[in-house]
């Protein structure tokens, strides 16, 4: 193999495996270890700079982050990643005057924005500081899009969201409530903008067209009812209520139901749980308020009485695996009874505001035609994100979207191509401090994931709006942080410095390292001190050892980042270097750094 | 030395051993010794051929005298039995803890300073004993504990860290062994695991004195140009001899290497141990060519290394003495203390 360039960004990213999974690339070692200092505030910022909603998605993001962390490969438990943001967010003290602020004079340009969801508000953030006079067009009369109306509040408080997007609309954006867009020709021929970013979101529940549909008012859609249940335009449901789907919006439907008073809740699933669209913690959570989920149904049809919803009918499935495959075969039908039905099978597109004849392609299954590099149509100075680019993703893929958008934005306003996108960077520091002493916590922590305590459940069903998750304690924190295992304090090898002595590989815990003669990467692999079989994991290969020409060859997947290899050298030819990833936004110095 | 311990947790795809324990769990505390130091890894090659042997842990005895090698007992097999005894003594020490116990696995630590200078007669009359030890002499040519002058095994000629000249002529640890007629006598570098952990096995199932004189640099004071047991010196100048292949007693050998070039000697438990012939012409039972071919290469400034002697047959303290062939804490009482009247017989053949 060729020596690993560590100067490519990408390298020492990848290692730090949060970092790398999150679709925003929040610094999320940096920001634990702030925590872990009681630095809430900085932690706060840490974050706040890459997915710009640090309280929300403290609470209710997709966590992409946690599956990835190596602490799941060492001892079988991410760190709880999403839970200390909320640490960081909850203890905060005031941020206001540290957040970038909007400057008096304008440069001019003014940017329409449809939607006021994660996706727009991330572009609004972004754009703010530079002087763009942005205006946001919003159906509702609240910000937020469906971080609001489809998040239950008992998840998400109100005043978290309030205080967020506070953040962004009191620079100075010109927020239209009530106000939505009927024609999108009408708001470019306007002439007032010079570009628009749709931001609108995948508004419209799946429909279940099956017998009985249309016979009775007691089915509902479920994005629609939760923003029903949210404007208090549902207060009661039946007794027994059944909820079609498993994806995160059934676990708040069905969550929701519980509250308005149903006492039996079942989530009809067609596959087995394996293949179930909600992550995890949201199943788990569900049924920790006595939900019950049932596998291997699928809806016949609804079953209706003189006008009156009583049951629906199923077929029933076995389910066996196949080569990691599901097969089902249906084995029968069954009948459950119930007196409310809520589908939350899945969302779709709807642009009934965009006429097609404007020069913005849209392509299959009737979707806008939009780059995923620059998030520009087919259109010039028309953008798309979050949802309403390609179909229902999360809140942080959303302000990702948002953050990319607005350099396309800012570059489109500012005349120079949107295809010139800012290069990432990566600056390395060591962060040695003394003969044995790291500017970070190095010592492997074998406590194990903190479990966040819950309200009791007599008390959380009397309340729509009580929240669930207490946050973690003072202990659970302090407890949490140490498991983290600073993934961004790399290893760094000088080849020149090395002696061969063998004191690394011998020290290292988790049998990272080797040194032999070099070959190409599936030959190393099968030739390391510890089988390198985890290949989503990057090997590290340095340049020819002096002594014998062999390499020092580092399976990055179960690294501790202990630092013992740097300790026991005797040469400093291993050192901790803190590698810190640089990731471009919209920013003053944007067009210099593209030309640059 | 470190200030963290090292962490409990290990690769999840780390091997397991017949029975059922991993390498970590041949390990014992973190090392104290100077980052780099070449005993480290002779302490990673120790733990590494303990695990592959199966040994248990506790059917295991450690010994050492002092100085930097003899500290290493401490940081390999946690759960052996070990004493740590006064300078040079370690041969006394195992010799009669072997006499007692002989069931057990021995393993005697030494260094240049503790075996060639102050602990010389001692390691000689348990090569002539040929106690059932593995005798280690992890040889850096300095006092390193006193901050690196020369020691007995320092070449003629070969510059301290402040590049005063050694004037002394060396003891070389393999030659002295050769003439004194130890039963196993091999050289390794503590840089050469391939080679080290081979030969620590063969040394383990041999039965005798199993010498192995390991060149270990001395990171801290003996690492420099002009020193002859730095790592890049040693590099440079190790010639491999005989490469010793260990074969494990349940494992079928076949033959498919040309005659001439392996030679199996088959030990006592049934194991094997293969020499690949590196060097041709090169008889490693035959202890007169053994001499005299480790002296040319050293006239050259190379030094020989591998399985350089080995006997043909071997018979250790135990054998020679006709001892009882169990350990005497498993003997019954009335056999090691037969009584007055079993005295008097005894006495009375002296008379």
């Amino acid at each position: 193999m060729q020596p690993t360039n560590v100067g490519n960004p990408d390298y020492f990213h990848r290692v730090v495996d949060c970092q790398w999974a999150c679709p925003a690339h929040t610094n999320v070692p940096e920001y634990i270890r702030l925590i872990a200092q009681d630095r809430f505030t900085e932690a706060y910022l840490v974050n706040r700079a890459s997915n710009v909603f640090p309280g929300i998605l403290g609470r209710t993001c997709d966590r992409p982050c946690e599956p990835a962390c190596r602490r799941t490969r060492v001892d079988g438990k991410p760190v709880a990643i999403c839970r200390l943001k909320r640490v960081a967010a909850d203890h905060r003290d005031e941020v206001k005057e540290l957040l970038p602020a909007a400057p008096a004079e304008k440069n001019g340009r003014r940017v329409a924005l449809i939607g006021a969801g994660p996706a727009s508000l991330t572009v609004a953030n972004d754009l703010m500081p530079l002087g763009y006079q942005v205006t946001v067009f919003e159906k509702m009369p609240k910000p937020g899009g469906l971080m609001r109306t489809n998040i239950p509040a008992f998840r998400l408080p109100a005043e978290v969201l309030d205080e967020e997007i506070g953040y962004i609309i009191d620079m100075g954006v010109d927020v239209r409530y009530d106000t939505p867009v009927s024609s999108l020709q009408q708001l470019l021929d306007s002439g007032e903008y010079d570009a628009v970013f749709v931001g609108s979101g995948a508004p419209k529940g799946k429909e279940l067209d099956i017998p009985g549909r249309w016979d009775t008012d007691q089915i509902f859609i479920g994005i629609e009812w939760l923003e029903s249940i949210h404007f208090g335009h549902v207060e009661s449901v039946g007794e027994k209520v059944i909820i079609i789907g498993v994806g995160n919006t059934a676990m708040d439907c069905c969550r929701s139901a519980k509250r308005l008073g149903a006492t039996d809740v079942k989530v009809v699933a067609r596959k087995t749980r394996k293949y179930f669209k909600a992550s995890p913690w949201e199943l788990e959570d569900a049924e920790e308020e006595k939900v019950e989920i049932v596998e291997n149904l699928e809806p016949v049809r609804f079953i209706v009485e003189n006008g009156k919803l009583t049951g629906m009918e199923f077929k029933q499935f076995k389910s066996t695996e196949v080569g990691g495959k599901l097969q089902q075969e249906v084995v029968g039908t069954t009948v459950i009874p119930c007196d409310t039905v809520v589908l939350a099978i899945g969302q779709d597109n709807a642009f009934p505001y965009i006429e097609r004849n404007i020069g913005l392609e849209f392509g299959k299954w009737d979707m806008p035609v939009v780059d995923r590099t620059t998030f520009m149509s087919t259109r010039p100075g028309v953008f798309f994100g979050g949802d309403a680019a390609w179909g229902p993703a999360n809140i942080i893929w959303a302000v990702e979207h948002g953050h990319q958008a607005a350099i396309s934005i800012h570059n489109y306003c500012m005349g120079v191509a949107v295809t010139e996108r800012p290069a990432s960077g990566v600056t390395l520091t060591s962060t040695k401090m003394g003969l044995h002493e790291w500017a970070y916590s190095n010592n492997y922590s074998a406590a194990q994931r903190q479990k966040m305590q819950h309200v009791e459940l007599p008390v959380r069903f009397k309340s729509m709006t009580t929240e669930v998750e207490l946050g973690f304690t003072a202990e659970q924190t302090a407890a949490e942080v140490e498991r983290c295992l600073n993934c961004d304090v790399q290893t760094h090898f000088t080849d020149s410095l090395c002696i061969e002595c063998d004191a690394c590989i011998d020290i290292c815990p988790t049998d990272c390292l080797t040194i032999t003669r070099n070959g190409d990467e599936a030959d190393l692999r099968g030739r390391l001190k510890a089988p390198a079989d985890n290949l989503e994991q990057p090997l590290f290969v340095s340049g020819s050892l002096k002594q014998t020409g062999r390499v020092m060859v580092k399976d990055e997947n179960v690294c501790l980042h202990c630092g013992l290899c740097a300790e026991r050298c005797p040469t400093y030819a291993w050192d901790m270097r803190k590698s810190m990833v640089a990731i471009p936004q919209a920013s003053p110095l944007l067009q210099i750094q593209v030309r640059a | 030395m470190t200030f963290i311990p090292k962490p409990k947790v290990f690769h999840p795809a780390l091997p397991k051993n017949a029975l059922g324990l991993t390498r970590r769990d041949y390990e014992g505390a973190i090392t104290t010794l100077c980052a780099g130091c070449g005993h480290d890894s002779v302490t990673a090659a120790v733990v590494q051929a303990f695990w592959d042997l199966s040994i248990e842990p506790h059917k295991v005895a450690k010994l050492s005298g002092i100085g930097c090698s003899s500290k290493t007992p401490a940081y390999f097999l946690r759960d052996a039995h070990g004493f740590n005894g006064v300078h040079g003594r370690m041969p006394a020490l195992a010799t009669g803890a072997n006499a007692a116990n002989g069931d057990i696995a021995y393993i005697g630590i030494s260094g240049d300073g503790d075996s060639l200078s102050i602990g010389l007669g001692q390691m000689s009359h348990a090569i002539r004993r040929n106690v059932n030890l593995l005798y280690l002499l992890e040889n850096n040519g300095v006092y390193g504990l006193t901050k690196g002058q020369f020691s007995a095994a320092a070449d003629k000629g070969s510059l301290s860290k402040k590049g005063e000249g050694n004037t002394m002529e060396p003891i070389d640890g393999v030659l002295l062994a050769l003439t004194l007629g130890a039963s196993f006598v091999a050289r390794s570098f503590s840089g050469d695991k391939d080679q080290l952990v081979p030969l620590l096995k063969a040394g383990l199932t041999h039965r005798g004195f199993a010498f192995i004189d390991i060149i270990s640099p001395c990171v801290t004071f003996n690492d420099h140009e002009g020193s002859t047991k730095s790592y890049a010196y040693t590099r440079e100048k190790k010639v491999d001899i005989v490469y010793a292949d260990f074969v494990p007693p349940t494992h079928a050998i076949t033959a498919d290497y040309a005659s001439g070039a392996v030679r199996d000697v088959v030990m006592h438990d049934g194991s094997v141990v293969r020499l690949h012939k590196v060097a041709e012409d090169y008889d490693p039972t035959d202890r007169d060519a053994a001499y005299a071919y480790v002296r040319e290469l050293q006239r050259r400034g190379e030094v020989a290394t591998g399985l350089l002697y080995i006997a043909p047959t071997s018979q250790d303290m135990h054998e020679q003495n006709a001892t009882v062939p169990m350990p005497l804490t498993t003997l019954p009482f009335e056999q090691l203390c037969p009584g007055n009247a079993e005295l008097q017989k005894l006495q009375q053949r002296f008379r």
